[in-house]
């Protein structure tokens, strides 16, 4: 029993580092515009599908192929700010909030025409040989999964906490009118915000895509849970986030093994729900120090 | 230096700003007086661009900075120290500091000479150095200030905009600031705008004032002018209209 709960666990960990990556790109924008970007899942739906098209069609190497798909989804993130975003500085984040909805599924209708309906898988980056860990058998990978969370989680700190441009985004985001009397461009940062999260989410995808199969549709339920991450980590973009998301997977790992496979995604909801209810401010409210 | 020329500027519907004019020599501190509401602080703003006047003109060292959005204008060499300093709470003094030479760091100017012009910072106001690595939120509120104007002048400004640099502060911390102002014009010859309620203390350190009544330049005078004038001291130096007429 208890491998099995290790089990669990360690699934759990891997969908929650996914759900964290995107949950700190929708905290990334939301912090840096005061929007919530509905189009993120389609960043992560972008990075696998473009990888299994650079891959599988093109016939490049994995690695290139992975590159190129990071800078194609970038390349889409930083469109999408200058023509939907933009061009609207001055309107209610609800319109803008709706607008990402209307570009989620643009981008998404357009893969459909590109891509196809189908189901389609990348291979894993290092064989597919199980590992054993206690008892419970993990996939080599899985260890990449982490590995490059924990990654891309470093990185980050470090550009927001150590790197002069880091430090102006997180000023914005802090007092957007003091920001600019220093002399930040704040909307050069908004489109910093969109290209740092829309490679975000590119890598998440990218990174799943092995173990769970990629279609032009993965981006709207990958993108919900993503949100929930961020909302149970109060919108910060940085370790609260990541805890969201990490308890988000671990939930529904355990939700699905030990109640019913078929509760998996009520359990996020149920758990977004609670929290926008009783915590709005978010499960660490310490978090609302390291907002970016 | 700077020229305002008929600038009106508007929030929705209303009308802040009427036609107002005014000018800064190189050089030069300059007070803004008036009541609450008359349109101080939105004729820093809108020096700044952040309520941009729908028209007129602003020259500034001989360009027309109209147009140009709040970090051009920083750029230019017009910084702001806004109303309610407005420091960066949840960084350190330090990164306060250099968030000011944010403009310099895009410019690839060296980090030495960054460096060194915090450390002269510190040097402006020590009460501060010891505070280094502090969150500038849990700073007092003359601290705040300090660090604010020390924010600006990182961007190294040929002209600084001070927007009620003595609001909520104790007289000594209020003297300290102002000593400081005008050792930044004798030293690096920086011209001041300044906006303050604190009439009496901001013509003292100025050379020449500027009333504002309901957005509208009502009065511009030398300072010391301002100073002897009854009616101004009547409406903002706090003096009795009886105690003027038995003079």
């Amino acid at each position: 029993m208890s491998e099995q709960l290790l089990q669990y666990l360690l699934s759990g960990l891997s969908t929650g580092a996914i759900y964290s990556l995107i949950g700190i790109g929708f905290a990334i924008i939301y912090n840096s515009t005061g929007i919530i970007n509905f189009a993120q899942g389609e960043f992560f739906m972008l990075g696998g599908m473009s990888t299994y098209y650079f891959l599988s069609v093109a016939h490049l190497p994995l690695p290139v192929a992975m590159l190129l798909a990071v800078l194609l989804t970038t390349a889409v993130g930083v469109l999408f700010e200058r023509l939907a975003i933009r061009p609207l500085r001055n309107a209610s984040p609800l319109i803008l909030v709706i607008i990402t909805i209307g570009g989620s599924i643009l981008i998404r209708g357009i893969a459909m025409l590109i891509w196809g309906k189908d189901t389609h898988s990348i291979p894993m980056f290092t064989g597919n040989e199980p590992l054993t860990i206690g008892g419970a058998t993990i996939l080599p990978q899985h260890l990449w999964i982490f590995g490059i969370t924990l990654l891309i989680i470093i990185i980050n700190r470090f550009y927001f906490y150590n790197t002069v441009s880091g430090k102006a985004m997180r000023a914005c985001s802090h007092n957007r009118r003091a920001a600019s009397l220093v002399g930040i461009d704040v909307k050069r940062m908004v489109l910093f915000a969109f290209a740092i999260s829309s490679a975000m989410g590119s890598v998440a995808g990218i990174i799943s895509a092995p173990l769970t199969m990629t279609s032009y549709d993965v981006g709207i339920m990958l993108g919900l849970k993503g949100f929930c991450a961020a909302i149970i980590g109060g919108m910060s973009s940085g370790i609260a986030t990541v805890f969201g998301g990490l308890l988000l997977g671990v939930l529904e790992a355990f939700g699905a093994g030990l109640i019913s496979s078929g509760y998996k995604d009520a359990i996020a909801f149920i758990i977004l729900l609670l929290i926008l209810f009783i915590r709005p401010q978010g499960l660490f409210k310490k978090a609302e120090t390291e907002r970016v | 230096m700077l020229k305002i020329k008929n600038i009106n500027t508007y929030y929705g519907q209303v009308h802040a700003l009427k036609n107002v004019s005014l000018h800064v020599n190189a050089g030069e501190i300059v007070s803004l007086i008036g009541a609450n509401g008359a349109g101080k602080t939105t004729i820093l703003n809108s020096l700044s661009a952040v309520t941009p006047p729908r028209d007129g003109e602003v020259i500034f060292e001989g360009t027309s900075i109209s147009n140009l959005s709040t970090d051009r204008i920083v750029e230019m060499g017009i910084s702001q120290v806004p109303e309610g300093r407005q420091v960066f709470k949840d960084f350190s003094v330090e990164d306060n500091l250099e968030l000011g030479a944010y403009l310099r760091f895009r410019g690839r100017e060296g980090r030495a000479a960054i460096k060194s012009d915090i450390e002269d910072m510190f040097a402006l106001f020590p009460q501060l150095s010891s505070r280094r690595k502090q969150m500038a939120g849990t700073l007092s509120g003359g601290e705040q200030q300090m660090l604010a104007i020390g924010r600006a002048l990182m961007a190294k400004p040929k002209l600084l905009l001070l927007d009620e640099p003595s609001m909520g502060l104790a007289p000594l911390v209020v003297q300290e600031i102002f000593r400081v102002i005008t050792a930044l014009r004798a030293e690096r010859g920086t011209s001041v705008l300044l906006v303050e309620q604190n009439a009496k203390a901001a013509l003292k350190i100025a050379d020449r004032g500027y009333v504002l009544e309901t957005g509208k330049v009502i009065l511009e005078e030398n300072a010391s002018d301002l100073l002897e004038n009854k009616e101004v001291q009547r409406a903002y130096l706090g003096r009795e209209k009886k105690e003027i007429w038995e003079r």
